[in-house]
């Protein structure tokens, strides 16, 4: 016992990584259905009109989007983590009975809190806050899960070998103080129960569900504060952690400018909190703090290419690892959709370009070729660099997983090409008018121009469901392939034929 | 002051001292490296590079101790 040489343990990051891959196969699946529910509506009747109520778009969207932000995302964030602040603080989870204790129960308590949130969205509990709609218990239950995760970061840095902390380390903490913060704040509630009616009865709400502690223009500003930094300390801040680690690591090349990174994580971190704003643009926020909103979004650019050009000119002189390597495929391909999705977003906050945009479903195909092609790929990718590590075994097959890579390319392309024509079609129909005022279509009109494009956008999420069933078994099989030497892991994964 | 004055007022020196802020920042990375005890941030990467857990530290915490 004495002798054996200490190892990294990395039993709480397998743990995570098989939520990710649950999760993700849950959400995605779930989103595909609700994308050919748009198209084809006689599918929200599909398992007849008993049941319709579970299966319709309204009830569903809201288990999409919460599965694949904080199911398949947030679990891809605590494998991540669990795996390179070991590597990097150079310290195990081994040498700590507490922190291992902290990391599983930070697992176990985190499956609680998503069966329920599961449960009870599936039921119609709702605060009807866009990402925010878990009830009250369940908040609590996640503000627990993540103070368990902080004791595990600091705790981890708190025993390190490394007195510095790896610029990744700097994006996790952030990503732990940001979610903190904004959910704190965004979730401020009161359960109906204890309200008062205009009439002054008390006691006739529920326990269960709640209302917001702010109202009208202020709850709308506080939720698009929340919503908008969602977007940036969920599927922003902990994936640029994500690719400062497993880039270099798998490419063996150094970050191109150390320097550079650590300049665009202040000028995120100070830039992202102001841009929530364009959310509101033309509601009855402020004009002065729609106007800050734009140029804020717009200003983002630059430390979001900043990182993403970091990550480029790291593979300098290095390109034929592209080709070579299906993994460094998603890795680089997911860095330039960051770069694509962060120039289009400023683009789309503009006001004039808003006016166009907003509420349309070019918002819909923004998001999904960030969340597709950088927060997806991204994950893939360092759950593929892991796989071999933590299993010590040779990934299955990189043929599998280069087939992987083109059809889920196929499906985010044929996503947002299709949102991109769609939107700009709705927006351009909402607005136009004869001489007189008066509006040339009405909505039913848009409905029937826009269906093949809701196919098109379906049947791009299901090449990319596909592509995630393909990465589910290539991890599943990698589990009985080829053990692989201490050796063969230094930079480059193991990969089957 | 009128609320306008003030607010332009605001702007331009939170800006002044934002844009004071970033290139103090950057000239504080670069000198860095000149000075005696001088940090090479480029070396950071090793932390990833070299992330065994057998590997030497880039900047080991017991050095700090040892002081």
């Amino acid at each position: 016992m004495e002798n054996r040489p200490l190892e990294y343990d990395y039993t709480v990051a397998k743990m995570f990584m098989v939520t990710t891959i649950v999760l993700g196969i849950v959400g995605m699946s779930i989103g595909v259905f609700i994308a050919f529910e748009l198209a084809f509506p006689g599918l929200n009747t599909i398992f007849g009109q008993g049941i319709a109520e579970y299966t319709n778009f309204s009830r569903l969207r809201p288990l999409h989007t919460d599965a694949v932000a904080f199911g398949f995302t947030l679990s891809g964030i605590f494998a991540t983590w669990y795996y390179v602040g070991q590597r990097v603080l150079k310290v195990s989870m081994a040498e700590s009975k507490f922190l291992m204790l902290i990391g599983k129960l930070h697992f176990w308590l985190y499956v609680l809190g998503v069966a329920a949130a599961v449960v009870t969205l599936f039921m119609g509990y709702s605060t009807s806050k866009e990402y925010a709609e878990f009830e009250w218990p369940i908040d609590i239950a996640i503000v627990v899960v993540w103070v368990l995760w902080g004791v595990s970061i600091f705790g981890l840095i708190g025993i390190r070998r490394e007195k510095s902390l790896y610029i990744s380390v700097w994006y996790y903490i952030a990503t732990f103080l940001g979610v903190a913060m904004l959910y704190l704040f965004n979730n401020m509630e009161v359960p109906t129960m204890l309200a008062t009616s205009a009439a002054g009865e008390t006691g006739i709400g529920s326990w269960l569900h709640s209302v917001s502690m702010y109202a009208g223009t202020n709850d709308a500003l506080v939720q698009w504060w929340y919503g908008h930094n969602a977007v940036a300390f969920v599927f922003t801040v902990p994936i640029v952690a994500m690719i400062y680690y497993f880039l270099p690591k798998e490419s063996g090349q150094a970050i191109y400018s150390y320097k550079l990174s650590l300049l665009s994580f202040w000028g995120l971190m100070f830039v992202y909190l102001w841009a929530g704003g364009h959310h509101l643009l033309y509601s009855t926020v402020p004009d002065w703090m729609q106007t800050m909103g734009s140029i804020f979004s717009v200003v983002l650019i630059l430390p979001s290419w900043g990182s993403a050009i970091n990550m480029l000119l790291t593979m300098k002189g290095e390109w034929q690892q592209v080709a070579a390597s299906p993994l460094i495929k998603f890795m680089v391909l997911g860095s330039t959709f960051y770069m694509f999705s962060t120039l289009e977003g400023p683009i789309q906050a503009i006001k004039s370009v808003n006016a166009i945009a907003h509420f349309t479903d070019w918002i819909v195909g923004h998001v999904h070729d960030g969340t597709l092609g950088w927060v997806g790929f991204m994950i893939i990718a360092a759950l593929y660099h892991m796989a071999p590590r933590v299993f010590k075994r040779e990934l299955y097959s990189k043929s599998l997983m280069a087939a992987q890579f083109w059809i889920q390319t196929l499906g985010i392309v044929l996503y947002f090409t299709s949102m991109w024509i769609a939107g700009i079609t709705q927006g351009m129909m909402w607005r136009a008018h004869d001489e007189f005022g008066n509006l040339a279509y009405s909505f039913m009109d848009t409905v029937d121009v826009l269906h093949p494009y809701y196919a098109l956008r379906g049947t791009g999420g299901l090449l990319y469901l596909i592509g995630f069933f393909m990465f589910a078994y290539n991890i599943y099989k990698t589990m009985s392939a080829r053990p692989v030497e201490e050796s063969e892991l230094q930079n480059a994964s193991p990969m089957g034929a | 002051m009128s609320i306008d004055e003030f607010s332009a007022y605001g702007y331009f020196f939170l800006t002044l001292l934002l844009v004071v802020g970033l290139y103090a920042y950057i000239y504080h990375l670069y000198k860095k490296k000149k000075d005696a005890t001088g940090v090479d941030y480029e070396n950071y990467s090793n932390m990833a590079l070299n992330d065994d857990i057998g590997d030497t530290p880039v900047k080991p915490v017991s050095d700090e101790k040892k002081k």
